[in-house]
């Protein structure tokens, strides 16, 4: 059984993961606004999944803990308790729990974690309030029990089930409604769900049935479904036939035409509250309902093979181009204009299939700042803006980490004490904007706070004494460049200077992390008044814009993220200095590499009496790179050179060009 | 005749644990690898030249999309090129995740190996350093140089890297 459960694992992990995601999401919500019922339908609904997923994958642990807090929340949602702080705080602790066991299935494959305490303190909500609410809800619990065998839940009959349940009562048939729910450990649903309809159907006929046949076919159902049949067995006979299959117990009542009269008038009666599906309805005065995507989850990686076809679609599009020309064949052109068409459309779903909302990432923020703003005593309202803002998958991957960072500091260092801002004048509660959005192929990731700022002369006199510039030089540089030291690796470790203690820790690593996939960052800072992070993101790992330019025969792309300008420049223009060939482009001095030397490009030297200059950006310094022509700008899709040759200095990978042929991708950084 | 050859050493080691190689030329060298190491054989694809990497590695091509890495064993193991061009072919290898290309002469044939056609390396003196050697095969006369793919594709990944 634990082999058979294997397979399942994974998906009970990513779809658990979701769960927890709008656990967390909804309880904030909660939190903010006691009277939310949207929230807590949410809340209900996301722990009723996790409840029966993990009851199915045979994890005790988790089943429990929910099955508790399911409990709560429906006391909370009958009203029977009241939402408040501590309540919402057991639950946040819950939470946490059940992302604990989860991690710990990921990694160790079982949990088993003894969650007695939660589930104590969960059931001291239940009942530890007021004895009139226990009181209140137990006779509630009763009440609904005792209703629980007389009503029809799930059917929504329509008028054709009505005339044929009519004609049956008419014709004096016994119908009867049936609920049946399999026992937890059965690992063949369907099948047992099959033997009941083949009993039934011995001598009678199923009208209705929730979930409907097919789903009970296929076992796609919880562990209840319910009947409505028509039979010429009596109650007993029919009750006993059933009874007689294993795994599964039943109640069997008779229909009688009370119940339809319920069931036309009461389709969607509040007792309802085991049932997932009217869960699922939300209020209809909160808001905007939630929204049921549709979905179908891929590996990342055959994505990444369907645009490898593409690419050869795109390819081959040409080769047959080139045929038509050749040959003459007109007919063609119409077609291939039509397929370009189409293979270009394609190209691009298959680009937007890659892409994921940025809502993935932030949407374990605000738990985290509200732990840590509580934790530092300090106020803050949190802020996110264009969290639908979307970015390829492999971005997404990568930009969580730099992200925490960035906040945290923000809270820690940026943020001041409410009594400490409100001495500055400015509201006790400090506000945090964490906002995304689309420019062009870039995305900008904002991170600002209104909080004390930086001290660039504490920053300055920091570089000075530790070395990384010389007095002299210091007192050259604007503010901008100044406050670009706190991202010098290990700058603020030592903590002498308070004010900016800290605030530089980790920022280091911010920032490789972003430039390693080819982001970029900045700080606009004002001091006593905040500071705002942007980062600078491309759309996309895969595709980038890049220059082509050709050396004798190769040809190389370079990435326009790194390219200046271009230039085309006159031989007689290069002067050298020590050796080293220079131009002077606009009155700076800017050396001049020659990438057939860079890379050793074997061939013949073309003599040109002007040459193209490709002025590239190498951090914070400029330099030419020579080149024999520029072939044009293009979109490239970058792919790895594979593990024998990866680390190569100066190649960032390859793309496969239109003609076939392999180009490799010049890494800048690398280069030199 | 090749056929028949084939056939033949089929027959007579059915007995004994038998491998299924591919013969190829290099230079005047006959050379085998062991067929489950070959993903497939292709003609000649334009090669892309890789700058800034050791001399044995002739550089990558595109192989349906996706970039395969080509050695030249010419290169490693130091033989000449001989053979017309046109039968010169890309063998293309496969271990694990890791894909690479051979360049070699000219395809000869697939052939069924016993154990008892196989001899160990030391005593027989080779071009090639004995570690990526798995045996020398006697066949019909002819000497067959059984390479381990798996040694030199693996042995490229941890070469490079620097």
């Amino acid at each position: 059984m634990a082999i058979d459960m294997s397979q399942y694992m994974d998906i009970f992990l990513e779809e658990s993961k979701e769960h927890l995601t709008i656990l967390n999401k909804n309880l904030l919500e909660l939190e903010k606004n006691a009277g939310n019922t949207n929230s807590l339908n949410e809340i209900f609904r996301a722990a009723h999944t996790l409840k029966g997923m993990a009851s199915t994958m045979g994890f005790e642990d988790v089943a429990d803990l929910t099955h508790h807090m399911e409990n709560v929340l429906s006391a909370l949602k009958e009203g029977v308790l009241t939402v408040n702080s501590q309540v919402v705080d057991v639950l946040f602790q819950c939470f946490d729990r059940m992302q604990f066991m989860i991690d710990k299935l990921e990694s160790l494959g079982a949990s088993n974690l003894d969650n007695t305490d939660l589930i104590n303190m969960l059931e001291d909500i239940q009942s530890g309030n007021l004895d009139q609410n226990l009181n209140n809800y137990a006779a509630v619990e009763e009440k609904l029990e005792q209703t629980e065998d007389k009503q029809l839940i799930g059917f929504d009959l329509n008028s054709f089930d009505i005339t044929v349940i009519k004609e049956a009562m008419i014709a004096g048939n016994n119908i009867y409604y049936a609920r049946i729910s399999v026992d937890k450990d059965c690992m063949m649903k369907a099948v047992r769900a099959f033997m009941v309809f083949k009993s039934i159907e011995e001598d009678g006929e199923i009208i209705k049935s929730v979930p409907h046949v097919q789903d009970l076919d296929e076992g796609k159902f919880d562990r209840d479904f319910e009947l409505l049949f028509i039979c010429t067995a009596g109650l007993e006979e029919i009750n006993h036939r059933i009874k007689s299959i294993s795994e599964i117990t039943v109640t069997v009542t008779e229909f009688d035409e009370s119940m339809l009269t319920v069931v036309n008038n009461d389709a969607k009666s509040p007792k309802v509250i085991k049932n997932l599906e009217v869960a699922e309805e939300v209020d209809v005065d909160n808001k905007q309902p939630h929204k049921a995507r549709k979905t179908v989850r891929v590996d990342i990686d055959r994505l990444d093979m369907l645009m490898n076809l593409v690419g050869e679609l795109v390819m081959h599009k040409g080769c047959l181009e080139q045929i038509g020309a050749t040959n003459k064949i007109p007919q063609l052109n119409e077609t291939i204009e039509q397929m370009d068409r189409i293979s270009t459309d394609l190209q691009s779903v298959v680009m937007i299939v890659r892409m994921v909302p940025i809502e993935q990432v932030f949407n374990r923020f605000p738990r985290m700042v509200r732990d840590l703003a509580k934790e530092l005593n300090k106020e803050i309202d949190f802020i996110m803006e264009g969290k639908e803002t979307e970015l390829d998958r492999t971005v997404i991957d990568e930009i969580g980490d730099p992200l925490v960072h960035l906040l945290r500091n923000a809270l820690d260092h940026g943020i001041e004490l409410p009594e400490e801002r409100i001495a500055a004048g400015k509201p006790g509660q400090g506000t945090l904007i964490l906002s995304a959005q689309h420019e062009g192929n870039n995305v900008y990731i904002d991170v600002q706070d209104d909080g004390r700022g930086i001290n660039s002369e504490l920053v300055l006199a920091k570089a000075i004494e530790k070395g990384i510039v010389s007095p002299s030089e210091a007192q050259q540089l604007s503010d901008s460049e100044i406050n670009r030291f706190i991202f010098t690796p290990g700058f603020s470790t030592s903590s002498e200077v308070t004010d900016i203690s800290g605030r530089g820790v980790g920022l280091d690593v911010v920032k490789t992390k972003i430039e390693s996939i080819n982001g970029d960052i900045s700080i606009e800072t004002k001091p006593g008044l905040g500071t705002k992070f942007r980062i600078k993101l491309p759309l996309t790992l895969a595709i980038i814009q890049a220059l082509m330019v050709s050396v004798k025969d190769e040809i190389y792309a370079i990435p326009l993220s790194s390219v200046n300008e271009t230039s085309l420049i006159n031989q007689s223009d290069i002067k050298v200095i020590q050796n080293q060939e220079v131009i002077i482009l606009r009155g700076d001095v800017l050396p001049l590499f020659r990438l057939k030397h860079i890379l050793n490009v074997p061939g013949e030297d073309i003599a040109q009496p002007q040459i193209y200059v490709v002025v590239v950006r190498k951090g914070e310094h400029q330099i030419g790179l020579v080149v024999d022509t520029l072939i044009g700008q293009q979109e490239i899709v970058i792919k790895s050179l594979g593990k024998i040759l990866t680390g190569i200095s100066g190649i960032a990978g390859a793309i496969v060009a239109g003609d076939g042929n392999v180009r490799l991708i010049i890494d800048i950084a690398t280069l030199f | 005749m090749k056929e028949m050859e084939n056939q033949q050493a089929g027959v007579a080691t059915q007995d004994s644990t038998e491998i299924q190689v591919v013969v190829f030329r290099l230079g005047r060298e006959e050379y085998a690898i062991d067929i489950l190491n070959v993903q497939e054989i292709i003609r000649l694809l334009n090669v892309t030249r890789i700058p800034r990497v050791e001399k044995h590695i002739e550089g990558v091509i595109n192989l349906r999309g996706n970039i395969v890495p080509l050695l030249n064993l010419h290169t490693k193991f130091t033989l000449e090129i001989s053979g017309l061009a046109d039968e010169r072919r890309i063998i293309v290898c496969q271990f694990d995740e890791i894909k690479a290309g051979i360049i070699v002469d000219e395809v000869l044939e697939v052939i069924r190996l016993g154990d008892s056609d196989i001899e160990s390396v030391d005593n027989v003196y080779t071009s090639v350093s004995s570690e990526q050697i798995k045996g020398i095969a006697k066949v019909s006369g002819r000497l067959l140089i059984l390479l381990d793919m798996k040694k030199i594709i693996i042995g490229e990944t941890s070469e490079q890297g620097g």
